[in-house]
């Protein structure tokens, strides 16, 4: 077994509050490997953006991690100083935030900000990484790219902006790009573009990608694998195909409903009762347990665990006996 | 571009009128300017000279025309109670107010810029409370009780420095310069301080406000993810983002620096405008009053205008949004 | 009483009791205030009435006996006897009173000309905002002093020491409304938009009574705020004004006007009656800013 790209585990993240401290990220696993794209997918608030923030470093104070470790190709990176990590940043972990509007200083031109990302991490000439700059922009897709790199961000759509932070933040060619819902503010039309884009360089720049979003339709068309986010815990993790074809969790089934296609042949889209719980406000047990018409006692009382069943796992106490049997094999 | 220029030029314009008319007012409906002019003994005779030489029996709008004429062409009228011509008695004192809020500015937008940058970067350290919570206090400090407190320790205890007046000037051309003499470099640095202290609190507080704003935005956060140095960060980009809006805002305080020499220059009798002023409201000179005004209102309608067009040229977004649709 | 234990038992109070700046600064205002609400009933002296006075006791030193009359004064006396303490209460009177009325007249002021603005819309609201534009490119003082000169210059002379304390409270007053304005329109601007607002002019009904249940809600925070910081931009512009020579006079003086006069006494030695007037205002001054401070930080919904 190779040591994998990216290795969570356990991560917990707490914000302080008046009344004790809010878990917002509650003992979060799982593995990257390199070259493979890893969806992470849930409900606005289920933590997932927070994930993604900690994995480089940025979660933003008070928000703070209690406890985990996070290891890089092997080399813990959860604790490291901060000069340290900055190193990191930018080099081995690249990130795409949601907002291509604001995202770009609009005070500087797209060369200047892309000369000093480049500038930073490697030992190029100026002349040299303007040339690489320029490539850079050519692999996403920015059309007559030598000309349009003075440009100011302003002077692009939204979509090419949104290409110009792909380029941005592959400039260094990091080992991981994490791509906190990329495409949620562009239109639908351009999202697709944006997607493939994303893929591509990521791939062909040898970067593996964690994609967050609530999108699963996004997830579906992109991603290797998938862990579906809920309350901060991972409900679901395992292959986007088994996973879609035939959800395990019942929260995750849900999701599926709730998707439109073609094919579809009832009226009304499913829709999970109730809504996902606060912060303060989590229910012991499973945290969908109030939502789950699969509910028993257990579910209120103990927290699930992480059951191996069907190549892939699910947190969800369903499949208790599944895991009995799986290790009595 | 040119649309908003010529708008903002006739905006500038227009207050300017607007001005002229209160002060017009002023001259022509508060007291008598008649019986300013004349005195005691008079008669009827010498009223009516003095009237047609003012042109009070004109109609209102033509006296109006005829007032921005002469103050156009310099002619402000003549002090009531020096009796000499307005100008003449502004000219004089003009130097010693510019030189005043010249050294104050510099000294406002050196330490408060600096130290503004400073308790952004430094958020959280010692030194950064320390000095907001002193500008807390100087900023709820009367002007003239810091004043007041510096003559106290510098000049009646201490005796570093004078306590009041302009000390030695040296005359150039028709400029009076407090810089070329030891008294009057010293009389100038309290006032200077307690003029300056006031904006300098304000700018440092707006720069750490829109430091701290500009650090918390998308692209600072996007520059971290990239990797950049703090060093770059900060200086680099953040502080590029914060001068701009606040650059609008010093240039619009550093004209009001002026109007508050006002003060300064009562608590230190220092011989500027600003205590002429004061003196003309002590005894109604009308006409010193509605000059200092108008030249003040010139003042700052003439920097809010270079301030608001600086603004454009400075912002790229402004300036290529006007001429190119950008895609 | 149910809105004053939902008070105290709400977010605001639980920060206002973990701030020990805020805790303070409370107590200091409002000792202040108590102190020149009960200033006829706490000092030791009416120092403005002539007949009470005794020039022997002028110059006594803080806390020791007159040499003349053996009586002692806790802050001493200035050159015309008048107990220090007892014209720091009065001038405390004087420089609260002027700043509360002024905050008042301003407030009143600026939420009324903003309603009309917003409700009526068009010309009306291009002109107010103009007008209110126009007077803050100019510094308040400023406004302040041209409004007390042009007073002055109306006033007979026999009056203008009479009338000073209401045209203080006029400049001052007049050169504060904008803020108020501002919000109040813009509160309006919202309600107006409302559906209910369309409906009651359909059938034929002034709206304006309940866009005033609706608006007043809205606007009570910021309106809070933006007065407290006026308060004290109010007391420091009415203490300046005075010092200048330009506001109270000395027969109705406020600590501005005690500052001015114990400024002449400096260099003779006589410092006591600068110091403590000038302390007072400096504790004065500080309390209403760091508390409004404070309220603004508190009330302000980006940074919670």
């Amino acid at each position: 077994m190779t040591t994998p790209l990216l290795s969570v585990r356990n991560l917990v993240i707490e914000f302080p509050n008046r009344h004790g401290p809010l878990t917002a990220v509650d003992g979060v696993s799982f593995d990257l490997e390199a070259g493979e794209i890893l969806g992470v997918v849930g409900e606005s608030g289920a933590g997932k953006s927070l994930t993604g923030s900690a994995i480089i470093g940025l979660l933003d104070p008070p928000g703070r991690i209690a406890s985990g470790e996070i290891h890089l190709k092997g080399e813990r990176i959860d604790n490291l100083r901060p000069e340290d990590m900055r190193v990191i940043r930018g080099r081995r972990i690249g990130m795409v935030f949601q907002d291509p509007l604001t995202s770009l200083n609009p005070l500087y031109t797209i060369a200047e900000q892309l000369i000093e990302t480049i500038r930073t991490h490697l030992r190029l000439s100026e002349r040299e990484a303007r040339q690489r700059a320029i490539g850079l922009l050519d692999d996403v897709g920015i059309p007559a790219a030598s000309r349009r790199i003075d440009d100011y961000p302003h002077q692009f759509s939204v979509g090419m902006r949104q290409r110009v932070v792909i380029a941005l933040a592959l400039a260094a060619e990091p080992e991981l790009v994490i791509a906190d819902e990329p495409t949620t503010a562009l239109d639908v039309s351009v999202q697709a573009q944006i997607i493939d884009v994303l893929k591509e360089q990521c791939t062909q720049h040898g970067a593996s990608v964690i994609l967050i979003t609530h999108d699963m339709g996004v997830i579906a068309e992109t991603a290797d694998r998938v862990a579906v986010m809920y309350s901060g815990r991972i409900a679901e993790i395992g292959p986007v195909r088994e996973i879609i074809k035939n959800a395990k969790h019942p929260y995750t089934s849900g999701l599926m409903g709730s998707i439109p296609t073609l094919a579809q042949e009832e009226d009304r889209l499913v829709q999970i009762p109730g809504a996902m719980p606060r912060l303060s406000d989590i229910p012991p047990g499973c945290a969908f347990n109030p939502r789950c018409e699969h509910a028993f006692d257990k579910c209120r009382v103990e927290r699930p665990v992480l059951i191996p069943v069907d190549n892939r796992e699910v947190a969800c106490w369903l499949y208790e006996d599944a895991e009995a049997s799986e290790a009595a094999r | 571009m040119l649309a908003y220029v010529i708008r903002r030029v006739f905006q500038s314009i227009f207050v300017l009128l607007m001005v002229g008319l209160v002060a017009f007012s002023m001259f022509r409906f508060v007291g008598d300017p008649v019986e300013n002019l004349l005195g005691q003994e008079r008669t009827q005779a010498d009223i009516e000279r003095v009237r047609e030489q003012l042109g009070l029996n004109d109609s209102f709008p033509v006296q109006y025309l005829k007032f921005l004429g002469n103050a156009f062409q310099g002619n402000l009228g003549v002090s009531y109670r020096q009796g000499r011509p307005v100008s003449e008695i502004i000219a004089e004192r003009a130097p010693a107010t510019l030189e005043l809020a010249g050294v104050s500015a510099l000294l406002a937008v050196v330490f408060g810029v600096g130290l503004g940058v400073f308790t952004a970067i430094r958020r959280d350290g010692f030194m950064a409370n320390f000095i907001m919570t002193t500008s807390l206090i100087g900023v709820s400090l009367p002007t003239f009780l810091i004043g007041i407190l510096l003559i106290y320790i510098f000049a009646v205890e201490l005796g570093w420095l004078p306590s009041f007046g302009r000390g030695e000037t040296v005359k150039i051309g028709w400029w009076s310069t407090g810089f070329l003499t030891e008294s009057g470099l010293k009389a100038i640095i309290l006032p200077a301080i307690t003029l300056g202290l006031y904006q300098m609190t304000l700018i440092m507080r707006l720069v750490r406000a829109e430091m701290l704003e500009v650090l918390r935005t998308d692209y600072i956060k996007f520059a971290r993810a990239r990797g950049l140095s703090t060093r770059a960060i900060n200086f680099g980009h953040a502080l590029k983002n914060t001068l701009v809006p606040v650059i609008t805002v010093t240039g619009l305080q550093i004209g009001s620096i002026i109007a508050f020499a006002i003060i300064t220059e009562t608590v230190f009798q220092w011989p500027g405008v600003g205590l002429l002023f004061i003196n003309a409201i002590q005894f109604v000179d009308i006409p010193v009053m509605a000059a200092y005004l108008m030249l003040i209102s010139v003042m700052f309608v003439m920097i809010n205008l270079i301030v608001d067009l600086l603004y454009f040229a400075i912002d790229p977004r402004l300036s290529a949004d006007a001429s190119a649709r950008g895609h | 009483m149910e809105a004053v234990s939902n008070f105290l038992a709400s977010d605001l109070f639980y920060r206002f009791r973990k701030s020990p700046v805020a805790v303070v600064a409370f107590i200091v205002t409002a000792l202040l205030v108590l102190s020149a609400v009960f200033a006829p009933l706490i000092a030791p002296q009416n120092p403005f009435d002539p007949g009470s006075l005794n020039l022997m006791n002028g110059f006594s030193k803080p806390g020791e006996p007159n040499q003349f009359t053996g009586e002692t004064f806790m802050l001493g006396t200035d050159d015309q006897g008048r107990d220090v303490f007892s014209t720091i209460l009065y001038g405390l009177r004087i420089s609260l009173f002027v700043g509360f009325s002024a905050v008042l007249f301003a407030m009143v002021l600026g939420s009324v000309l903003g309603l009309i603005a917003g409700y009526t819309g068009g010309r009306t609201d291009t002109i107010i905002m103009r007008i209110a534009d126009i007077q803050l490119t100019f510094p308040a003082i400023l406004v302040a002093l041209l409004i007390f000169g042009i007073a002055k210059g109306i006033t007979p002379p026999s009056y203008r020491n009479e009338v000073a304390i209401w045209v203080l409270i006029l400049a001052i007053g007049l050169s504060d409304w904008v803020q108020f304005a501002r919000v109040v329109r813009g509160a309006t601007l919202v309600e107006r938009n409302k559906e209910y607002v369309q409906a009651a002019k359909l059938i034929g009904r002034k709206p304006m009574a309940i866009m005033l249940k609706h608006i007043l809600p809205n606007t009570l925070g910021p309106v809070l705020v933006i007065a407290t910081i006026s308060l004290a931009l109010a007391i420091i512009a009415e203490a300046t004004l005075s010092f200048l020579g330009v506001g109270a006079p000395p027969t109705q003086p406020s600590l501005g006007t005690l500052i001015r006069i114990g400024q002449g006494f400096l260099f003779s030695g006589e410092y006591w009656i600068l110091l403590y007037p000038a302390m007072t205002l400096l504790a004065l001054a500080l309390s209403v800013n760091l508390l409004g401070d404070w309220l603004r930080d508190a009330l302000n919904p980006k940074l919670k």
